[in-house]
């Protein structure tokens, strides 16, 4: 066995023989050849053998599955390299696409459009189009994968590919939306027009997306409220802004003068509202993606809630702890708030590795403020002895930051920081003396004393951060301490030789700031150590001790300079801010790959500002084709002529739905009261379903409402005022009635959408002088549009909607009603169903689809022996499914 | 998305490699090994790494560095995540994810990455769908399959992915039909020098394992669901329902699977069902110091606290242990410091102890802290919030199933600072 270029593993020879051994006894007698390829160099092979193993790889395919699956992940592997032979195999993957079985289908599409041979682009983007209009939504999913794969091979297909993607952003199915909006977002991120009319889709999609595609969709959609949305932040800015002794007219101006007050779009809030269940996801970045489009999206009053869901994935393993602690290091500098009741859930346990133990620190720094900062410092206490010394390090750092930015407590840290000066450790002290220079600095006016203290600590520290931070500290307040300066410079002096290169820098600083302040005493010091560093091996030394030296010294050839030489090395230098690594951060897209590493990564897309004035919300209507005709009374019912309905539904449908609408087999005449004339005051209303797509909205139930003057008088301007409708549902109401002559009857169209539910809608029926509250509750029959199926596709579509998703029931059917034309007649009359035709005489089939979803119904009555019959149902939707089933049982008991 | 995997053991081998889109040279692991070699101890290396042309992310699980080679920005968390996904799918489909049960089972092993990831998207990633596509190895298969002749893999096509329900096989058959939930809560805290409660918070998961045949529609309800403060979700509870009802409604999986995870709401006091007494002194002088850890129940509501481990990461100037215990073993380990006092059970009359002698390097200073010390218990039969199961019911299928609940009570990140 060879060892280099294998063909199944990738690895050296010994997973091979592996490999071997676990295949070759499953191998049947055809299937050995393909063998050779695994087991053999196929670099080294003439080409003549490449072609016999192809060719014989090619016929495995129809056997075993186990081999063909290997020879599957052989071809990807390989066939960049070995293009003309992977050729060969093209004719068996085209061959499989049109094969009945939807996986099969999905598999050929999904090797094809992963041989990565520019010569089959042209195949690929003929088989991608196909399978974009596959029934099968396995199918479509995986022609969203392949359109990624294709234009990382051929980014000029690049326009035909959006026109599919166009195409599969209309698709229905949870299924595809993941996949297609990862295309969308690698192939064309741009083209965010695409999103408008599918984006309420997918708002109520999302929480049945597999968790992957939640994630980039989720992300997609953040994206695209910042485009499409205003701001929600601004009316918190401006009610800060708010002077509060303002009077209120004062107020008033202003609000008129400015723009109307903030109201937040629907379709705003619906991401917000839809995503909101999916804090409770057991995938971490699930989670993680809503917490993100939270912050940069919603309202600030709203994000409170994300807190405890990132809380929660603290508990998950390090890696994911990584990630979401930078997040929360980044949110917790703009918002305190946010994570302060969770302030103990950060607290360090000496197990945690070093990386997390510092982004925890690094929080409670953060979170830190005049309440908790006592606790905290007690906390921070332990951490400093830890063993972990970088650690402890790391948490002197943050004790300076806490010095800093909380005034009430900088003494007593300081207090805390100086007594470990004496601490055993080198590390520990370095860090603190550090700190405590950078604390010193912000308020020199009365630490004297520490700074003798730390003269002293000279002697025995030898980390060079820490020498040249006391050095800098003795030198800048170097009047404070008269005594005790030149003395440490004679002592520096003396070791000057043996210093690193930052000590001696400082060191001429020192020596520099002594000069012009203690001469007398320093001259002479100085200036030997001038020599010194003057002969210095590093170039920088030398190179400041010249300048210094003309600085300061006075000779005749110093310039204009050397008079302001004490101002310039003694002027009040500002105090250094201790700030938050993670302060600069926040201009990335929260839980993105940018943030992590806090560079742009390739690809990343920035997010962008508000626009100021909202872009058109109406570009995400779907149901935007609204006729002329809409408001003109339809007088009669069924006035439209069969073809014509058959017309509109060419307009309303979306194209890639694969269930044709018919028209329907029966219209019931039956009409339903909507207003009393005794209590509608002589203005009477009826309502009837006129059994048409509606044309206001695909979603949408078509409603003719008759109303009737049964006064002597006019009864002017009717109209719909205030609705009360149960959430999600929408409705088009009738153009308003100008008048309606005495005993004259006039009959408007309206569409309300029921969700799929039969909720009433309750609205409220206006005249000139009078309001009345009427109802429309739709009989569950008429939620459903007839669908046009064969007998075969019907048993298809019936096999995939069983277990929960059918209800069935025995009914015991009245003699005159077993004939295939009365039942027929009881049926539809009771539901809007097509009729399928059927072979059998005892089997009685009817399809459609519910109006606002558009999942399929699907009934079938099965006539035994004796009166018996089985009605079945089988719909996605198992509510309606039941109600229905619930009405058609009586019906055809009855005579 | 994902472009690469590699798989890396601790001594730097890359053992398998797989690639979803064009092949990248194994040598973009170099940055990887190099980060690894700055940080020292493997907990440290950074999860994610900047290369010139790709980025790594990389997870470690079992002595194993997941390492993920990819190209463009993606959610990091989304990457990690579905890594750990891929070994939570070794462990279950090979008992075990490690190096050699990996290698044992290279064929299957590529079968799955193969089924998981399309052009570096999940595809397939719930283990009910991928049992289906690839069966999982047992001996008694593969004695069939070489006597046989046929393959461990399905012949049938799934339809798993294509239904409503798509973490729940098709046919599911069984003659006896058992659900059983286990109610696992975990105490994490930390206790100060004194004995006082830092921190504390109990962290609790139901664990179920369910062979009901067809397709069963269970509900399963609490006693006190208030209790529940924050609850992360199987994908196949209906969130609904447990909004308006507080009743977990859902069709489950065939077989193991995690149905929810809780925090119990901050505001609950928490029971600390040990205490701890210690005395570990270090002398200046003699390089040798002093040990002595009692541990004693305290608030188990009567029951008994057992499988009562301790450990001691010593400082590092420690140089070995002369000690007694009163119960159990304890070993020490020299090199990586770490003491380990397995204790077994707590019996309250008689309280296991352990003392003795600590000797340290001569010359080395004494150390600066005490260490801590971690401590791991198991309550039988007791969720120490509280939390009940009040009733399971069942719909949808005609038999009556054998149900059953567990409580155990253990110990989470539970450390005592000394």
């Amino acid at each position: 066995m060879s060892s280099n270029s294998l063909g199944y593993s990738e690895q050296g020879g010994e997973t091979v023989s592996e490999l071997g051994q676990e295949a070759v006894p499953t191998t049947a007698p055809s299937a050995s050849p393909a063998f050779g390829l695994f087991s053999s160099d196929t670099k080294r092979q003439s080409s003549s053998d490449d072609s016999f193993y192809l060719t014989s790889m090619a016929t495995t395919f129809s056997v075993l599955p186990e081999i063909k699956k290997l020879v599957y992940v052989y071809l990807m592997r390989y066939a960049e390299e070995q293009q003309d032979l992977a050729l060969l195999s093209i004719s068996t993957f085209q061959r499989a696409l049109k094969d009945p079985n939807q996986l099969i289908r999905a598999s050929a599409l999904r090797v094809l459009s992963s041989i990565r041979v520019p010569i089959i682009v042209p195949i690929m983007m003929l088989s991608i189009k196909e399978a974009a209009a596959d029934l099968s939504p396995y199918v479509r999913k995986n022609a969203a994968h392949a359109i990624q794969k294709l234009y990382s091979l051929d980014p000029e297909q690049k326009e035909m590919l959006i026109e599919v993607i166009e195409k599969l952003l209309k698709d229905k199915s949870t299924l595809v939306a993941g996949s297609v909006v990862m295309s969308f977002e690698e192939v064309c991120p741009d083209r965010i027009d695409l999103i408008h009319k599918n984006y309420r889709k997918l708002c109520n999609l999302l929480v049945d997306v597999e968790e992957w595609g939640q994630v980039v969709i989720i992300h997609m959609m953040t994206r695209y409220a910042r485009t499409q949305f205003v701001s929600p932040w601004k009316e918190d800015e401006e009610y800060n802004e708010k002077n509060f002794y303002e009077s209120d007219e004062e107020q008033k101006e202003k609000n008129l003068k400015g723009k109307k007050p903030y109201a937040m779009d629907p379709d705003h809030r619906l991401l917000i509202r839809n995503t909101k269940p999916l804090l409770q996801s057991r995938n971490a970045a699930v989670v993680m993606a809503v917490a993100q489009l939270y912050w940069h999206v919603a309202p600030k009053s709203e994000i409170g809630i994300v807190s405890k869901s990132l809380v929660r994935l603290l508990r998950s393993n390090r890696e994911v702890q990584y990630i979401v602690l930078q997040n929360i290091a980044t949110m917790s500098i703009q918002r305190k708030g946010l994570f302060e009741p969770y302030l103990k859930s950060f607290y360090v346990r000496s197990t945690d590795p070093t990386m997390i133990k510092t982004l925890k620190l690094e929080i409670l720094t953060n979170l830190a403020n005049e309440a908790n900062i006592s606790t905290l410092l007690r906390e921070f206490q332990t951490y400093v002895k830890s063993q972990d010394k970088q650690f402890a390090a790391a948490t002197i750092q943050a004790i300076g930051r806490c010095a800093t930015n909380i005034s009430e407590v900088t003494d007593t840290c300081l207090n805390g920081l100086v007594c470990l000066l004496s601490n055993r450790d080198e590390i520990v002290v370095a860090e603190s003396v550090v700190v405590i220079k950078k604390l010193l600095q912000t308020q020199p006016a009365h630490h004297g004393e520490i700074i003798k203290h730390m003269a002293k600590l000279l002697d025995n520290i030898t980390v060079p951060v820490a020498r040249a931070s006391i050095l800098w500290l003795i030198g800048e307040y170097c009047e404070r301490v008269p005594k005790i300066a030149p003395d440490v410079l004679r002592k520096m002096a003396k070791s000057f030789t043996s210093e690193d290169d930052l000590v001696k820098l400082q060191i001429l600083n020192l020596g520099a700031k002594l000069y012009l302040t203690n001469s007398k005493q320093t001259k002479f010091l100085t200036q030997y150590i001038l020599n010194l560093g003057k002969y210095d091996q590093s170039y920088d030394i030398r190179d400041r001790t010249r300048f210094i030296r003309q600085l300061i010294v006075p000779n005749e050839k110093s310039g204009a300079l050397s008079k302001y030489a004490k101002k310039i090395f003694l002027a009040q230098k500002p105090a250094p801010l201790l700030e938050s690594p993670f302060k600069d951060r926040d201009h990335f897209q929260l839980g993105t790959l940018s943030h992590t590493l806090n560079t742009r990564a390739t690809g990343y897309l920035e997010l962008s500002n508000w626009p100021e004035v909202a872009p058109d919300p109406s570009v995400r209507n779907v149901d935007a084709i609204e006729l002329v005709s809409a408001s003109i009374a339809v007088t009669t019912p069924a006035i439209l002529s069969p073809s014509l309905v058959a017309d509109l539904e060419g307009l309303n449908l979306s194209s890639s739905s694969v269930i044709d609408v018919s028209i329907p087999v029966f219209v019931p005449m039956k009409t339903h009261e909507l207003l009393h004339r005794m209590s509608g005051k002589g203005l009477a209303a009826h309502y009837h379903f006129p059994r048409q797509p509606c044309i206001y909205g695909d979603q949408m139930v078509s409603v003719q409402v008759t109303l009737t003057n049964t006064t002597d008088e006019k009864i002017e301007n009717i109209h719909i005022g205030e609705r009360k409708l149960p959430s999600d549902m929408r409705m088009h109401e009738f153009s308003p009635i100008e008048s309606l002559e005495p005993e004259g009857s006039i009959t408007v169209s309206m569409g309300i959408d029921f969700c799929d539910s039969t909720q009433t809608a309750s609205l409220k029926l206006c005249t000139k002088d009078n309001h009345f509250s009427v109802n429309i509750q739709p009989p569950v029959g008429e939620l459903l549009l007839p669908v046009i199926m064969s007998e075969r596709d019907f048993k298809k579509e019936k096999g995939k909607l069983t277990g929960m998703n059918e209800t069935s029931a025995s009914v015991t059917v009245a003699p005159q009603n077993s004939t295939r034309l009365v039942i027929v007649q009881k049926v539809v009359n009771v539901a809007n169903l097509g009729v399928v035709p059927s072979g059998e005489d005892n089997i009685h089939r009817f399809a459609a689809k519910t109006v606002h979803s558009g999942s399929l119904m699907l009934v079938t009555v099965e006539l035994k022996e004796g009166s018996t019959a089985r009605l079945i149902i089988n719909t996605e939707k198992t509510v309606i499914g039941s109600i229905l089933l619930r009405e058609l049982k009586p019906v055809l008991s009855q005579g | 998305m994902i472009h690469s995997l590699f798989l890396i053991n601790c001594s730097g081998d890359i053992f398998l490699e797989k690639h979803w889109k064009s092949v990248v040279s194994q040598s973009v692991c170099d940055y990887f090994f190099e980060a690894q070699e700055k940080a020292a101890d493997v907990e440290n290396v950074p999860p994610v790494i900047s290369t010139p042309h790709h980025y790594l992310i990389s997870i470690y699980r079992e002595k194993i560095f997941f390492v993920s080679v990819i190209q463009t920005e993606v959610p990091p968390l989304f990457v990690i995540e579905f890594l750990h996904r891929v070994a939570d799918t070794f462990q279950d489909y090979f008992g075990e994810c490690s190096e050699t049960a990996i290698k044992d089972n290279v064929v299957i092993v590529y079968e799955l990455l193969e089924e998981m990831l399309d052009n570096g998207f999940p595809l397939a990633t719930e283990s009910n769908i991928l049992k289906e596509l690839i069966k999982p190895p047992t001996i008694l298969r593969s004695v069939v399959n070489s006597i046989t002749g046929s393959s461990n893999m399905g012949d049938t096509l799934p339809t798993g992915q294509l239904s409503n329900i798509p973490w729940r096989r098709a046919v599911v058959k069984y003659t006896n039909n058992e659900a059983y939930f286990d109610v696992i809560e975990e105490i994490d805290a930390i206790i100060d020098k004194s004995g006082s409660t830092v921190f504390a918070e109990i962290q609790g998961v139901i664990d179920s394992c369910i062979k009901l045949a067809g397709m069963p529609d269970l509900s399963l309800s609490f006693m006190n669901p208030r209790l529940l403060d924050d609850v992360s979700f199987h994908p196949c509870i209906r969130f609904k329902r447990w909004e308006s009802e507080r009743v977990l409604s859902f069709i489950p999986p065939d077989g193991n699977f995690r149905l929810i995870s809780y925090r119990v709401s901050s505001q609950n006091l928490v029971a600390i069902p040990v205490y701890v007494k210690h005395t570990i002194s270090f002398k200046e002088n003699l390089s040798s110091g002093r040990f002595d850890v009692t541990i004693g129940p305290k608030q188990n509501m009567g029951k008994t606290v057992e499988g009562v481990i301790a450990t001691v990461h010593m400082p590092k100037a420690v140089l070995n242990m002369n000690l007694t215990a009163s119960q159990g073993s304890y070993t020490f380990d020299p090199v990586t410091k770490v003491l380990t006092w397995d204790v077994g059970k707590i019996n309250p009359q008689k309280l296991p102890n352990l003392k003795g002698i600590v000797n340290l390097q001569s010359g080395a200073p004494k150390p600066e802290e005490n260490p801590s010390v971690n401590i791991q218990f198991k309550i039988q039969q007791l969720a120490i919030s509280g939390l009940k199961v009040n009733r399971l019911d069942m719909y949808g299928e005609k038999y009556k199933p054998f149900k059953g609940v567990k409580y155990i009570t253990k110990a989470g990140k539970f450390q005592v600072r000394t």
